[in-house]
């Protein structure tokens, strides 16, 4: 598993548009502004959901209902920051993975990952019988706020990329 | 006019607030993290009215109620956004304002908050304004794709800063 991901990752750092990212000196920064919407896109709607699950914002209506309103443009989004992250990767891959603040950035991501499936396949499963309350139980809560701090950890170490590269 | 700014650049740069920004490292990525948050809040607040405005997404909740949600954030966020951005041009003052895309970015900012405030002000007179005739929902839907290309700008023109800099 390991072994097939280095590959992958070697094959596409050796490959054209790599090349084309790393010599092109329009490319690296059209792509690095494209990352910065995405991302922000991600966490001004993330948060938006965990305000609303510490019972400090949209109170007066339900998880799901908020939860409607704004997912599909998060998940756009996110896929367009992976998409966009994933060609700055490549363009100088070797030096990202040696980046502890990339590395951190990465499982920080995972981190955030891990908390929505929990909270979505666990915590969540009940919803129906409190979600429209405005104070909801301890394990929505946490949910929140372990999101909202680890996205903030998410854009520090982001930032810390770019100043340790 | 650019001697005086050269000028005014010179000061500033020895000035003891800018010496400390310099010389303590962690000061400008930390002031950067906080600045990128709130353009998050800010500008994704402006992207979920925007489409709300576009019919494509919150259609089960009434325009007005979606624009109350979001926009009154702009404002204090707004407020966080010109003390950071304050702080970076003291700590680096060539790096914004001798740079023309700086000044491009000021521009689009203007743009979009005096869109914000027109969508606002045009709410609090009369709460379906925008959707009372067919001319002024195709008028919303412009100003909306408007507004998301404006921020769009102001996020590009932020990120090229570093790659126009001269100083």
């Amino acid at each position: 598993m390991m072994a097939t991901l280095q590959e992958l990752i070697a094959y596409l750092a050796q490959s054209a548009w790599a090349d084309s990212i790393r010599e092109n000196e329009f490319l690296f920064p059209l792509l690095e502004s494209v990352h910065v919407i995405a991302i922000c896109l991600v966490i001004g709607t993330v948060l938006a959901l965990d305000l609303r699950l510490l019972g400090l914002a949209s109170v007066n209506r339900s998880v799901t209902s908020v939860a409607r309103g704004i997912l599909p443009l998060t998940w756009g989004a996110f896929a367009l920051a992976v998409v966009s992250g994933g060609l700055l990767f490549i363009s100088n891959a070797s030096h990202y993975l040696a980046n502890r603040y990339f590395d951190a950035k990465i499982c920080l991501i995972g981190i955030a990952g891990l908390n929505m499936v929990i909270f979505h396949l666990g915590g969540a499963k009940d919803r129906w019988h409190w979600e429209s309350e405005r104070r909801l139980p301890t394990k929505a809560r946490l949910a929140g706020g372990v999101s909202i701090l680890v996205w903030l950890a998410v854009v520090a170490g982001a930032r810390w990329i770019g100043f340790t590269m | 006019m650019t001697a005086t700014l050269i000028g005014f650049c010179s000061w500033l740069e020895s000035t003891a607030p800018s010496q400390v920004v310099q010389n303590v490292g962690w000061i400008i990525p930390t002031v950067q993290t906080v600045h990128i948050l709130c353009v998050a809040i800010v500008f994704s607040s402006a992207v979920l009215v925007d489409l709300r405005l576009l019919r494509l997404l919150g259609r089960d909740v009434p325009l007005p109620a979606v624009a109350r949600r979001y926009l009154p954030t702009t404002w204090p966020v707004l407020l966080v956004l010109m003390i950071t951005g304050g702080v970076l041009i003291v700590g680096e003052p060539r790096r914004s304002l001798l740079n023309s895309t700086f000044y491009i970015k000021m521009a689009l900012l203007a743009v979009a908050i005096v869109m914000t405030l027109g969508l606002q002000r045009s709410l609090r007179a009369s709460p379906n304004f925008w959707e009372l005739t067919a001319a002024r929902r195709a008028a919303a839907g412009i100003a909306a794709a408007a507004s998301m290309l404006v921020w769009c700008g102001i996020i590009f023109a932020g990120r090229w800063i570093a790659y126009t800099s001269t100083g």
